[in-house]
């Protein structure tokens, strides 16, 4: 089972973060990351660049409109994901629960809705 | 089969649904994986059961008659199914495994479904999985579990059938969806997820318990078959905690007929009619603190048990050992501290050594901008104001607490004490 892991957490606390406290935790995540891909249990993940570079998009009418920033102001925002296989949900929190950024911000986990072809 | 056999049998039957159809329910949703199957699968093989048995007899082992019906019932449904839809391959998986020769493994030569202990705590600890909100968690306990109906349980907590049948339905679909496992924990979360599961129970409890007049008849069921679930917990995990729940829950619910009067008043611990008390749920509320305390692995559910047990031990309120009480708090507060649990302790505390002692710790509480939402600190704090001959200050007290005050018996209690101070 294939679970997206949205990581949330207020942006402006890594601008803020010392330099070596910063460092400390992308080491941090580079362990977290090679350990899951030594499990098989990483499928993918990136960090995201800050809101201040989103663009949000919709079309009504036929007419593209575009505005500048996330589809939603929040106190939290999506700064990164992981793409995981676990085997169950259990098994998804307890990844989760060792993201870096658990302990600043929160993570939402969201199963992967799979399409079965029909034969 | 003569008409009056036939008629004994189908009685036994809805026995043997009374008893066993919530562990038959367990294990069929493991064989089956699924809530919803589970479920018809448990009524079709009781429908089967109706027919065959007045006049086949009465298997040697039901339980295990019924674990085998229900599944092959639910074979017949996904094949029926997959006729309709589009021939799925998980159902063919599904059905392969299903078909598969697995029956004579999950029963032991006594013909004991093996496991079965397994499948219900099972049953319990994903009922009360913490990706589940709280409403959730109690409302699919409740039905899974203890087997009461939606209109039941909707009725007990005072929300709208849809509502409650709308949770359900939600949760059901988060546990397949999401993929909760159907597993007890592993040991690196276990005590984690069973104090969940034991505060489920409580809230059950408490809901039923803190109900005192109007409806009282159909919520104290919920005290009934929190009871019930706490002695199945003791039963399958006799864990320290769930022994201090479930002795906690007794002796709480010993005094249920001496708390409230005729008319539906609150009657305080202090002036209730220990004549009244439930004797026989205090000596088995008693014997488990023991158990529980003895096991030295207690927590906060053994101890507020033991506070119960201390006050369950004194023939008259004047004879309570106030001092034991106090001490029993000071654990209390060093294994879980919150405020709620030093106000009690203040209480205490003002019985011990005067009502001065215990304002004290009520007046730190208030500073510390604590509670100030709670009513019953209010009530506590005018409580000791009025031991103290503070009058006018206690009648603020109390004032405040009517406020915050919801239930009707509760706010009867304090207009009441209000009055009662006025008149001097």
């Amino acid at each position: 089972m294939k679970y997206l892991c949205l990581i949330y957490d207020d942006e402006t606390i890594w601008t803020s973060m010392p330099g070596d406290q910063m460092e400390a935790v992308m080491s941090e995540y580079f362990a977290f990351t090679s350990d899951i891909q030594k499990n098989g249990q990483y499928l993918d993940g990136n960090a995201l660049q800050p809101t201040h570079t989103a663009t949000t998009v919709r079309v009504r009418n036929g007419k593209l409109s575009t505005t500048d920033g996330p589809f939603a102001e929040t106190k939290e925002q999506l700064g990164g994901y992981y793409l995981i296989e676990a085997k169950d949900l259990n098994e998804a929190i307890q990844i989760a629960g060792r993201i870096p950024s658990v302990r600043y911000g929160s993570v939402e986990i969201r199963p992967i809705q799979e399409f079965e072809e029909t034969q | 089969m003569n008409d009056s056999a036939a008629a004994e049998l189908r009685e036994r039957i809805g026995e043997i649904y009374r008893a066993d159809s919530r562990r038959v329910l367990a294990t069929l949703i493991r064989l089956l994986g699924d809530f919803d199957l589970a479920e018809e699968a448990l009524h079709d093989a009781f429908a089967a059961a109706l027919e065959r048995w007045p006049r086949d007899g009465l298997p040697a082992n039901p339980r295990a008659w019924l674990i085998s019906a229900g599944r092959f019932k639910a074979v017949d449904r996904l094949r029926r199914r997959s006729r309709f839809e589009t021939a799925r391959a998980a159902i063919a998986g599904q059905m392969a495994e299903l078909e598969g020769p697995r029956i004579d493994r999950d029963f032991d030569e006594t013909g004991e479904a093996a496991g079965q202990t397994d499948d219900r705590l099972r049953l319990i600890f994903t009922c009360c999985h913490p990706a589940l909100s709280p409403d959730a968690r109690i409302a699919l306990t409740l039905r899974e579990v203890c087997g009461l109906t939606t209109e039941e349980i909707a009725r007990a907590f005072l929300v709208p059938v849809p509502t409650l049948a709308q949770r359900i339905v939600r949760a059901r679909a988060k546990i397949r969806d999401a993929k909760i496992p159907y597993e007890i924990p592993t040991r690196t979360d276990f005590a984690e997820r069973l104090d969940g599961v034991l505060h489920v129970v409580y809230l059950v409890f408490n809901e039923g318990y803190a109900a005192s007049s109007g409806d009282s008849l159909t919520r104290s069921d919920l005290s009934e078959e929190a009871i019930r679930l706490g002695r199945l917990l003791v039963e399958l995990l006799p864990d320290a905690e769930a022994l201090g729940l479930l002795a906690l829950m007794l002796l709480h619910d010993s005094r249920r007929g001496a708390r409230s009067s005729a008319s539906g008043d609150i009657v305080l611990l202090e002036e209730q009619d220990r004549s009244l008390w439930d004797g026989e749920r205090i000596a088995e509320g008693r014997a488990l603190v023991e158990r529980a305390l003895r096991s030295r692995r207690f927590g906060p559910f053994a101890l507020q048990a033991a506070i119960a047990a201390v006050h369950a031990e004194a023939p008259a309120a004047a004879d309570t050992d106030w001092a034991q009480i106090v001490g029993l708090y000071d654990v209390l507060l060093r294994t879980d501290p919150s405020p709620v649990v030093e106000l009690n302790r203040a209480v205490a505390v003002a019985m011990r050594d005067g009502a001065g002692a215990g304002l004290a710790i009520i007046d730190a509480i208030i500073e510390r901008g604590e509670l100030a939402g709670y009513q019953h600190l209010h009530a506590a704090q005018a409580d000791l104001l009025r031991r103290c001959g503070r009058s006018e200050e206690a009648a603020a007290a109390y004032e405040r607490a009517l406020a915050l005050a919801a239930q009707e018996p509760e706010r009867r209690f304090l207009e009441r004490r209000l009055r009662e101070l006025r008149e001097g």
